[in-house]
C-alpha cells in the first residue's frame, strides 16, 4: 500500500496543489487536509505548503498556527510524525515553537523569485535522507518574508547540533543569518525550509528535479520505520 | 467597556528594513537629524466588561506578538463610551 501524505490547504494557500502533485510524482498518495479540520485521516506525513494563510494578519503564520489542524499536527510532530513546512509552512512551524527562530521581512525589503542554489547540510532528517552530505541542489525561492533569525545562542545551537539542513550558497536571497535556508528540530522528523522544493518536480516546469528529494526521503523515512515496527 | 492598547515592536537587536527605508527616505524631505526609525504596531482590544490584564498579556504573549522577535508593551485604563 502506498505512503499517505497530508497536504493542509489554509485560507490563502498557493502551493498546496503543486505539494499534493510532488507527492504524487514521488510515488505517495497525496491527501488533501482542510484547516479548520482537525483529523489528519491517518496521514503518514504531513506538508504545510507555501502562500499566505490567514492573508499573513498580523505576522506570517501567526493564526495559521492556532487552526483545527494545526493543533493536531503540533501534538503529532511532538510524537514523531515527520511534517515539512515550505515557505509559509516553515514560518506557521516558527510560529508554532515546533521549530526555533522567526522569519522576518527581507533585508533588501523586495519579493525576490529565483532559482536558488542550495546546500544540503544534513542528511539524518526524515526529509533529507536520500541527498549526499554537502550535495548542492537547485531550486526556486519565492518570498518577501523569508530572512531567518534567531538569537546567537539558538543558532549556534542549531550548529553545533546539526540542524541546519540546507544552507543557501552562490548568494543569499533574503539576508537570513548564516544563509540558513531549511532548519530541523531535535528529532529530526520536522523540517522548514524556505525555498520551493515542490517547484523542482518536473522538467518542463522547474529549473531541476532536486526537489523530489525531500518526497523521496520521507518515503524512504517511513519504509525505514514500517519494517522497523516489531509485529 | 475598557479599552486596552497593545503596541508590538520589534526588538532592538532585530534589523527593522521598514524603519531603514523610511529612515532612508527622510533625507528627500529635508530632514537630516533622524538617526533611527523603528516601526512596530498598535493593537487596540475592547472588552465588554472590566479588562483582565494577565489575560491581555496571555494574549500579547501568544497572538499579538512573537516574543523570539519581538517586545510588547501594555497600556491600560481607557474607559470607552459604549
Amino acid at each position: 500500500m502506498s505512503m499517505r501524505i497530508g497536504v493542509v490547504t489554509f485560507p490563502g494557500s498557493l502551493d498546496d496543489g503543486d505539494a499534493a502533485r510532488a507527492v504524487r510524482l514521488a510515488g505517495a498518495e497525496a491527501v488533501r487536509l482542510w484547516h479548520a479540520d482537525p483529523d489528519l485521516h491517518g496521514v503518514d506525513a504531513v506538508v504545510l505548503p507555501g502562500g499566505f494563510s490567514y492573508g499573513d494578519y498580523l505576522r506570517c503564520g501567526a493564526i495559521a498556527r492556532f487552526s483545527a489542524a494545526m493543533e493536531s499536527i503540533i501534538d503529532a510532530a511532538k510524537g514523531g510524525l515527520p511534517v515539512l513546512g515550505i515557505c509559509n509552512g516553515f514560518q506557521i512551524l516558527c510560529e508554532a515553537h515546533l521549530l526555533p527562530g522567526a522569519l522576518t521581512r527581507n533585508q533588501h525589503l523586495h519579493f525576490r523569485n529565483r532559482d536558488q542554489w542550495l546546500k544540503v547540510e544534513s542528511t539524518s532528517t526524515a526529509w533529507t535522507g536520500t541527498f549526499t552530505d554537502g550535495q548542492e541542489i537547485l531550486i526556486p525561492v519565492k518570498n518577501g518574508e523569508g530572512c531567518y533569525v534567531a538569537d546567537q545562542r539558538t543558532l549556534d545551537e542549531l550548529e553545533a547540533t546539526g540542524r541546519v539542513v540546507a544552507r543557501y550558497i552562490r548568494g543569499n536571497p533574503n539576508g537570513s543569518q548564516r544563509d540558513i535556508a531549511a532548519i530541523t528540530n531535535e528529532r529530526g522528523n520536522v523540517v522548514g525550509i524556505m525555498p520551493h522544493p515542490e517547484h523542482a518536480v518536473e522538467a518542463l516546469t522547474g529549473p531541476s528535479l532536486d526537489g523530489l528529494g525531500l518526497f523521496a526521503s520521507v518515503l524512504a523515512h517511513l519504509a525505514g520505520k514500517t519494517t522497523a515496527v516489531p509485529a | 467597556m475598557a479599552r486596552v492598547v497593545v503596541d508590538v515592536m520589534l526588538k532592538p537587536e532585530i534589523l527593522d528594513p521598514q524603519g531603514q527605508a523610511v529612515a532612508n527616505a527622510l533625507p528627500r524631505l529635508g530632514v537630516t537629524d533622524v538617526t533611527s526609525v523603528r516601526i512596530g504596531r498598535r493593537i487596540e482590544l475592547e472588552f465588554s466588561g472590566d479588562a483582565d490584564l494577565d489575560r491581555v498579556r496571555e494574549i500579547a504573549d501568544k497572538l499579538l506578538a512573537n516574543p523570539v522577535i519581538e517586545d510588547f508593551t501594555i497600556h491600560a485604563g481607557e474607559r470607552v463610551e459604549a
